[in-house]
């Protein structure tokens, strides 16, 4: 099975203000498309050639799991974002995240240091836990929750490609502008 | 006493074209002046904290996090700005080419290998050619980890190290990590890093 590169759904300069056209077109044209290349030239006469993203995810190990994640991981951040994001959520999402982390503001505050203390490359992530309570966790890498058993909601990649263009070592300036662009609407459905 | 950010031995823009002004302000100030404050932090009231850098590393895995990253990104940059020179490039001599050639086969044996070590390290992290105290190493280390550290698989004297977190690079060649890795063999400055070898090998 060949993966593709899913196509954004929002021109690349639909985000400016928190992440720039330029910015984009390297991030998804090149390292998103690159992680893809990569897993099909890697996948030919493995247990994997015909394996979804997910049965890597869990399974693979190595270069297989690092470029079959980051193609998992990157096309889940992409489709967070809307020019038109609804800014924060409601319902059943906002009660499990006001059960879990007190308010919706401690919230943004926690996931927030999870994003900037994470040393060096990797994910910030808003997830369901095997016991069903939501939970802030760091991957390092290409690290993706489904192999911990855990349902992912929300991400930020905070590998220095994200952010270097726009906000060169300013990795809080860019979390901060990421709250902005993110549609709870998307959020609220994955949590459904 | 406090550890400090050693001065630079040349302007930001020495090194271009292969590594821009720019990214030289912003790695050496910001990047690698956040490590040193940080580590400052991270033992300030410590036993540790009258240490040279090296002791440090040696028992960094009984040290906080705070201490094996910072502590690293310190000593990590240092090396780094030290081995590069605008008067760099070319191929080593003396006691340090013999040894490459007898442990690699040839230099370009020996630059191959390095650079792959660079190119496939997946994340951030460093390559390091390395005097292990009976042969030199070449591999490469996570984040900032280094053969210092009582943490690295490999362990000895890193006489030759090539940053390739996003950072180093991302300004002037963004995802093009193999034509930074490429670059890097125009600036490396052999003097020093045969001063290293000799000094690591007693010689
Ligand atoms: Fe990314
Ligand atoms: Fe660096």
């Amino acid at each position: 099975m060949k993966h593709q590169l899913p196509n954004l759904q929002y021109p690349h300069n639909a985000l400016v203000g928190a992440i720039s056209e330029r910015t984009l077109e390297f991030h998804h044209g090149k390292h998103h498309q690159t992680y893809v290349n990569n897993l099909n030239s890697l996948i030919p006469g493995t247990k994997f050639e015909d394996a979804s993203l997910e049965q890597i995810i869990l399974n693979a190990d190595g270069p297989i799991f690092n470029n079959g994640a980051q193609v998992w991981n990157h096309t889940f951040y992409f489709d967070t974002f809307s020019p038109n994001p609804k800014p924060s959520p409601e319902g059943d999402l906002l009660n499990a995240i006001e059960v879990s982390f007190g308010s919706f503001d401690e919230f943004m505050g926690k996931f927030t240091n999870a994003a900037v203390t994470l040393f060096g490359s990797g994910w910030a992530w808003l997830v369901v836990d095997a016991d069903g309570k939501l939970a802030i966790t760091q991957e390092s890498n290409a690290g993706n929750p489904l192999r911990k058993g855990q349902k992912p909601l929300l991400t930020c990649d905070v590998w220095e490609h994200a952010y270097y263009l726009d906000y060169q070592n300013r990795r809080a300036d860019y979390v901060q502008a990421f709250w902005k662009i993110v549609d709870w609407r998307i959020v609220e459905n994955r949590f459904k | 006493m406090a550890f400090q950010l050693p001065k630079l031995r040349y302007e930001y823009n020495a090194l271009e074209p292969y590594i821009d002004a720019m990214t030289m302000d912003i790695h050496y100030n910001k990047h690698h002046g956040a490590y040193t404050n940080n580590l400052n932090n991270a033992i300030a009231g410590t036993q540790v904290e009258a240490l040279p850098i090296e002791e440090i590393l040696r028992e960094v895995s009984k040290l906080s996090p705070a201490v094996r990253n910072n502590g690293g990104g310190y000593f990590n940059h240092n090396l780094f700005w030290e081995i590069m020179s605008p008067n760099g490039g070319g191929t080593p001599g003396g006691e340090l080419l013999k040894n490459i050639e007898k442990h690699f086969g040839s230099f370009n044996e020996f630059r191959d290998k390095f650079s792959n070590a660079a190119a496939t390290r997946f994340g951030s992290g460093w390559a390091w050619l390395v005097w292990t105290g009976k042969d030199l190493q070449v591999f490469s280390t996570p984040n900032q980890d280094n053969p210092l550290m009582d943490v690295s698989d490999i362990k000895g004297t890193p006489i030759l190290g090539l940053d390739v977190w996003e950072h180093a690079y991302y300004l002037k060649y963004q995802n093009r990590r193999p034509e930074y890795i490429q670059n890097f063999w125009n600036v490396i400055d052999w003097k020093t890093v045969e001063e290293k070898f000799l000094v690591a090998t007693g010689k």
